[in-house]
């Protein structure tokens, strides 16, 4: 079942045409990759779908974007409620300046939970669900900030499932990371895809090959191909896909 | 060369060190054989000239002072950072009437102040022209301490929050504000010591009456004031130094107070 549907979709920031016509279905608890040189638009793409955009002065779009079948663009679709059903994380982890409980409860806080025992649970079912649990169980009044990088990307991603989305999208999560918190980071997302539709920035080609379910390539704001990862790698059907996945520019 | 700046420069701290100490010292080796527990009392005389009066006025016009400043300044700082869209001519003109509030000497200040509030408004001296003055006065300092304070708080926080579905208001509230706090308060901080060291401004506003102020229309002054007072009438100078030497003791307690504070805040997060 398509989770996602993209259709038609432009975006401007004022008049440079930043994403061209694009449209995608994203199947429902799989992973999408995004792949392109740096400015094509992906992560551009990436925000549209949980309406980041809407905060940058200039951004304008045309088309629509689905999800379960209804316009997130259309009126009276709760921008407050879109963003709690698609978590995000960042390039760069970015964790409050506030204690790990405190980081998770952020979200569930904002929505309304009070209860004390309610908080206490979710803030231990989202770290566990993002693999950090055993590591910070005992210190949960520390600051976020005092944990290493890839510990707090795990966090943020420990953040972003506590308000329970369905869909999470991910900006580069692993590129601020070294080599071990990296390894970490994509074993916790294919665990995640049990539950989740992932959708997945990344510069990193490899990476795509390893996770991903189907990869999008994308160049000057266009969805070049589109399809299942193995196909995409192996036998691209673009002329200028297999110029990238080979290296050639990009 | 190099040599001979690293020379320079021990030369030039060692200068600003030097200058510091030689008023500390003078002031306190002339204050504090003069001060006497007589100069604590409730009254003011002219044989007693007490400085308890003024110490009393001075904490009511900072208390005062701040509570007008602080709300707005600090608003006003968010309104320029989190709030104004880009190229709005509103936000330049707020900008250069601050940094040009903030260079205006404070004896025009203080003229404003008795045009408008003592005798436009006819509000006499008292406590509450002197307060109203000293809040334009310190106002800029607050708002370009709030503007730098909010503007290096990381938007990756912003943005974090802003994808859990938070809105404008509690974003600010709840993880733009904390952030920013100590820098806030380091504002507020620079605008007591303004208010405490500031006698231009005051003179003519909240007037040099000695007793304490029985309400917002009644006259004061504070010890800076008092100070000036003193030493001008020439009849009490010895008490003057002794004024120092309280004056200085108070501003030492702020600037440690503050410092507390705001490692206290930093520590936290």
């Amino acid at each position: 079942m398509d989770k996602i549907f993209i259709k038609n979709f432009n975006l401007y920031y004022d008049n440079f045409h930043a994403l061209k016509n694009i449209n995608m279905n994203i199947k429902e608890k799989e992973i999408t990759a995004l792949i392109g040189p740096s400015g094509c638009g992906k992560s551009t793409l990436l925000k549209s779908l949980n309406r980041m955009n809407d905060l940058v002065e200039g951004c304008r779009i045309e088309g629509d974007i689905f999800i379960d079948d209804k316009s997130i663009y259309g009126n009276g679709y709760d921008v407050t409620l879109l963003r709690k059903r698609i978590g995000m994380v960042f390039q760069k982890p970015n964790p409050f300046p506030m204690s790990i409980y405190d980081n998770i409860a952020y979200g569930p806080r904002i929505h309304g939970i009070k209860n004390k025992q309610k908080l206490d649970q979710i803030v231990e079912r989202s770290l566990r669900a993002a693999a950090i649990w055993d590591e910070v169980k005992d210190d949960l009044k520390k600051s976020a900030l005092r944990i290493s990088g890839g510990q707090q990307q795990r966090l943020c991603i420990a953040r972003a499932l506590a308000v329970e989305p369905d869909v999470l999208l991910m900006d580069e999560p692993t590129s601020a990371l070294d080599p071990i918190s990296t390894a970490k980071i994509e074993e916790l997302v294919q665990e995640l895809k049990k539950d989740y539709t992932i959708v997945m920035v990344t510069h990193n080609m490899q990476q795509a090959a390893r996770i991903s379910d189907k990869t999008g390539f994308m160049l000057n704001g266009e969805l070049i191909e589109f399809g299942k990862t193995v196909d995409m790698f192996t036998v691209p059907k673009d002329k200028r896909t297999e110029d990238y996945i080979t290296g050639r520019f990009g | 060369m190099s040599k001979l700046v690293r020379y320079i420069i021990k030369i030039s701290a060692l200068i600003t060190f030097g200058i510091l100490f030689l008023i500390i010292a003078y002031i306190l080796i002339r204050g504090i054989p003069s001060l006497k527990p007589s100069m604590f009392q409730w009254e003011y005389t002219s044989e007693n000239v007490s400085l308890l009066p003024a110490m009393i006025t001075t904490i009511m016009i900072v208390f005062l002072t701040l509570l007008i400043a602080t709300p707005i300044g600090v608003f006003t700082g968010f309104y320029l950072v989190e709030y104004s869209k880009r190229d709005n001519k509103l936000i330049e003109i707020i900008r250069m009437a601050t940094e040009t509030l903030s260079g205006i000497p404070s004896i025009v200040y203080g003229l404003f102040g008795m045009l408008l509030f003592v005798i436009r408004l006819k509000f006499q001296y008292s406590l509450l022209a002197g307060t109203l003055t000293a809040a334009i006065m310190v106002l800029p300092l607050i708002i370009r301490a709030t503007e730098e304070a909010l503007l290096s708080v990381d938007n990756a926080y912003r943005e974090a929050s802003f994808a859990l579905g938070a809105g404008k208001v509690t974003t600010i509230f709840r993880v733009v504000l904390p952030a920013a706090m100590p820098g806030i308060l380091s504002g507020i901080i620079l605008s007591i010591g303004r208010v405490i060291g500031e006698t231009a401004a005051l003179m003519f506003t909240l007037g040099t009456a000695t007793g304490i102020p029985k309400g917002l229309f009644s006259s004061g002054r504070t010890l800076a004031l008092h100070m000036y007072v003193l030493s001008t009438e020439g009849f009490h100078v010895n008490e003057s130094y002794a004024t120092g030497v309280i004056l200085l003791i108070l501003v030492l307690l702020i600037n440690g107070l503050s410092t507390f504070l705001s490692n206290k805040l930093t520590k936290e997060n």
